[in-house]
């Protein structure tokens, strides 16, 4: 590799924020200053091998300068690039990939406000009006419209980052124009946000399993979290032996929560058996699905969960690193599992010796960046391996050939966090929780026109009526879109559907990530499902034909009909099908194949032009 | 590409390839089966020396009992695997990646588009005059080669050229996300503050005519580009010892662009700056 440089030098400040993570620089040729100790030879570099098993490190370096600065400057790109040994080019790729980052100036603080559909239904138009009109240019804060922030239960929501050391976050929801202002223009001075336990509505329960121990434990102790059961499971996952915990979770019938519901315990298995070494475990916390938010919850009420729970994946699956890819614009979670880590490593949970078991585990925390697409499972691994967040095609799969090319297991946080109940009560009892085909509890995201939006978790089985009650939906019920953007609407009539994989398959519709999102008749159809394709349009990566041009001749299209309806829209909806199909039929990954369903919905079960 | 195999013998695989028994060595691809077959599977991304990204997905085909098409050009033949290759579903959504394609990118100089289109009665217009394109203009930064992005279909070819899988040069790189996304060096900065070498090997690979030659494209914009008057000659390059293949494009007497074949076992389509470019000495006649 002929790495080429420009002549662009970074300011003392990203230099101190690039070495903060990478620790100094050990010669000129890595960027040092020439009367440095020791720097004064131009030719020595770390390079070869050594340097480019570094490249992981670029995301990371990334958000380094980024939170200090507030965006990525040509001089701190290439110092980050000289220090890790990667082409600018590629650098400036991955950097320009990602909404967070900016590599023009900008000011510190950005407002994002989420204009996503939860936040919309909740009045984000008059919010992003407002708050665009108080903070202009020459108000030190550049206010961006969002997708989900995945605070629908507060909405509508803002977020606040302004770069500096440390990076400050605030965050309002539900938001006023003033809240708003405030969290942009003092981070440090905004109100608290209220407990996670003020998302789940049923919080102190006892008949909960999943959520038992939010709003009960204190999520920063774990003498807390010990003290309400935790590492029970982890003990009994080193009784049983790896074999025998993956026999428990098969036998579980436990299958993926992230919205593909693939059987974990054959994951684990497939992973299990690969004769290639290492074997990585990866945690999916990039929650971006609008209308998501359990992960987020469960992150920040009870991370030892989280924590414990990777630490059994792991140990079952014969890994002994795991990486938790956390969405980027969750702080408070990001902050939560930081600690939890540190506390678990501190404590002998995580390191070399687990519970004295003679296993060694650890996690590391990777930070999205604001890209939708990074939770595809393999477009996560080329993120923390510092590439351009692209899907990769399938075959070879993750349990073959994942992350840095080695048998990868990959799951989400719910999915994980259900394996301690499985380990403590045993795969027979908690089979018989559920239904025979979907087992378990499951955590429903409720949001959008019900009196009490929420984190709920019903046993599977329980129809979208029942938790539609319970929530408190409102009057004149005009559409539920089950499983986000990606998922697809129902009607008023359909409330007796069953929440589960089975139920909906038949019903023709899908569970998704558990996403249940109620519309009054207030909001127009019309106007939600371009709010669906703007998402696809901005969030598709671009690598493939189908996704890239056919996100936004949809969005075109439905821009065309907003106002329209029966035979003025109907050349349109024939076109939107023609494109819809080619982009299922041929798009590389889940986003494109599924960018046309709530649409799709939308008109055939809702009559969205009629 | 049709360097002399050497290694272990391959086992071969058998499927069924439209009904009719393939056998190809295991590792083929389903295009790779087609093509020898005879059967034409139409490609844009898929290049004779590199490895497809498999992004532009004409070359999609139907598998049986897979959810979704597959790309011939990637996915490697299974035993038993039962291939459908011009089925309405596989047909429809070439035609609609067409549209799409021509409907947003200038193919004019893109060599099959235009049978294409006409083959799978593709209707670009019909997203109406509203429909985004690229609307980029070309950059004529040095006196080599031009980059005419309006007609980039993102296939990646360039960009895996001039990295790992040939030059290691590593200039260039896809940029911004969704429909947004281009070929940049870094910054978006003009070629000449880039790492380029000026190899060309890019050039080599476009599919599309959006990396051209300056010669080629100075000749297109004052429409005296004429290939049917043009020979071809394929020589040995003067210059270093390695023996490179050069193809000379000869147009009224005057090298006008130089190629080289894919097909040759050492440097597969391959050249350097000089080889690709130092050509005018041979032109002069003063």
């Amino acid at each position: 590799m002929d790495l080429h440089f420009g002549d662009s030098k970074p300011t003392d400040e990203e230099r101190a924020a690039v070495d903060a993570l990478l620790g100094p620089a050990e010669s000129s040729w890595e960027g040092a200053d020439r009367d440095a100790a020791g720097a004064d030879d131009l030719r020595w570099a770390r390079g070869g091998r050594e340097a480019r098993d570094r490249r992981d490190l670029l995301l990371p370096g990334l958000h380094a300068i980024n939170d200090r600065v507030g965006w990525i400057s040509e001089g701190a790109l290439d110092y980050l690039c000289r220090r890790l040994t990667v082409p600018p080019a590629e650098a400036y790729g991955v950097a320009t990939f990602y909404a967070m980052f900016a590599v023009r100036p900008r000011p510190a603080t950005v407002l994002h406000v989420c204009t996503d559909l939860a936040c919309t239904a909740a009045g984000a138009s008059a919010l992003c009006a407002g708050v665009e009109s108080r903070l202009g240019p020459g108000s030190g804060v550049q206010v961006e419209r969002s997708p989900c922030l995945g605070l629908c239960e507060r909405a509508p929501a803002a977020l606040a980052f302004r770069a500096g050391d440390p990076v400050r976050t605030a965050v309002s929801a539900p938001a006023t124009v003033a809240e708003a202002v405030l969290a942009a223009t003092a981070p440090d001075s905004a109100p608290e946000e209220p407990p996670a336990a003020l998302a789940v509505p049923q919080a102190g329960d006892p008949s909960l399993i999943l959520l038992r121990r939010v709003g009960v434990v204190d999520p920063t102790s774990l003498d807390d979290y010990r003290a309400h059961g935790g590492y029970t499971a982890l003990r009994r996952a080193f009784e049983l032996g790896p074999a025998d915990v993956i026999r428990e979770v098969t036998d579980s019938g436990l299958v993926g929560r992230g919205g593909a519901a693939f059987p974990t315990g054959r994951k684990w298995q497939a992973t299990a058996a690969q004769p290639d070494h290492p074997h990585y475990l990866v945690c999916n916390a990039d929650e971006s699905e609008p209308g998501t938010f359990k992960d987020r919850v469960i992150m920040e009420g009870d991370p030892y969960a989280l924590v414990e729970a990777m630490t059994i994946a792991a140990f079952a699956t014969g890994a002994h690193r795991g990486h938790l890819y956390l969405r980027g614009e969750y702080p408070r979670a990001l902050r939560r599992l930081e600690h939890a880590v540190a506390q678990a490593r501190a404590r002998g949970l995580l390191g070399d010796d687990v519970l004295g078991q003679g296993y060694a585990f650890d996690i590391e925390i990777r930070r999205g960046a604001g890209a939708y697409i990074c939770g595809e499972e393999t477009a996560l691994f080329n993120s923390i391996e510092g590439y351009r967040g692209e899907p990769r095609s399938k075959p070879p799969f993750p349990v073959e050939k994942g992350l840095f090319g080695k048998p990868t297991v990959e799951n989400n946080v719910e999915t994980l966090v259900n394996v301690l109940p499985i380990l403590t009560m045993g795969a027979p009892a908690y089979a018989a929780i559920g239904t025979p085909k979907s087992t378990g509890p499951k955590l429903f995201c409720v949001s959008g026109s019900v009196a009490r939006p929420g984190i709920y978790e019903l046993p599977f089985g329980a129809t979208l009526g029942e938790l539609l009650a319970r929530a408190g939906v409102r009057e004149r019920l005009r559409a539920v879109l089950l499983g986000g953007a990606a998922g697809g609407f129902v009607r008023p009539d359909e409330l007796d559907i069953p929440l589960t994989f089975e139920g909906t398959r038949e019903a023709g519709t899908t569970l998704g990530s558990g996403v249940v999102m109620a519309f009054d008749d207030t909001v127009p159809l019309p106007r939600l499902l371009l709010r669906i394709a703007e998402f696809f349009r901005d969030e598709s990566c671009g690598q493939c034909v189908p996704c890239r041009v056919g996100t936004v001749r949809q969005e075109e299209a439905l821009h065309r009909i907003v106002e329209r309806t029966g035979a003025a829209a109907a050349d349109d909806i024939a076109l939107l099908r023609e494109v819809g199909r080619a982009m299922r039929d041929a798009s590389i990954c889940g986003l494109g194949q599924t960018a046309w369903n709530a649409v799709e919905s939308a008109i055939d079960r809702l009559g969205a032009y009629e | 590409m049709t360097a002399i195999p050497l290694g272990v013998p391959r086992r071969l695989v058998e499927f069924t390839i439209d009904g009719e028994k393939a056998r190809v060595p295991e590792g083929a691809t389903i295009l790779d089966a087609c093509r020898a077959a005879g059967k034409d599977v139409p490609t844009l991304c898929h290049g004779d020396t590199l490895t497809p990204k498999n992004a532009c997905r004409l070359c999609v085909v139907e598998v049986e009992g897979a959810r979704t098409l597959v790309p011939a050009c990637s996915r490697k033949a299974e035993p038993g695997m039962e291939v459908h290759t011009d089925t309405e579903r596989a047909r429809h959504s070439r035609r609609i990646v067409l549209e799409l394609l021509a409907s947003s990118v200038d193919l004019s100089t893109t060599p099959e588009a235009a049978g294409w289109i006409k083959e799978y009665e593709a209707k670009p217009d019909r997203f109406g005059p509203e429909a985004a394109r690229l609307n980029e203009e070309p950059r004529v930064d040095n006196a080599l080669y031009v980059r005419d992005y309006d007609k980039c279909v993102l296939c990646y070819k360039c960009v895996d050229a001039c990295g790992d899988q040939w030059q290691n040069t590593f200039a260039i790189s896809v940029a911004g996300r969704g429909f947004d996304a281009r070929i940049a060096v870094e910054h978006d900065a003009a070629l000449t503050d880039s790492a380029c070498v000026y190899c060309g090997n890019c050039v080599e690979v476009c599919p599309t005519g959006a990396l051209s030659f300056k010669s080629e494209f100075d000749m297109r914009a004052a429409g005296t580009w004429d290939e049917s008057a043009q020979t071809e000659t394929t020589t040995v390059c003067a210059y270093c010892g390695v023996g490179c293949n050069l193809t000379l494009h000869v147009q009224d007497n005057e090298i006008v662009k130089v190629t080289s074949p894919h097909d040759n076992p050492v440097t597969h389509g391959n050249l350097c700056i000089k080889g690709r470019f130092g050509y005018q000495h041979v032109q002069n006649r003063g």
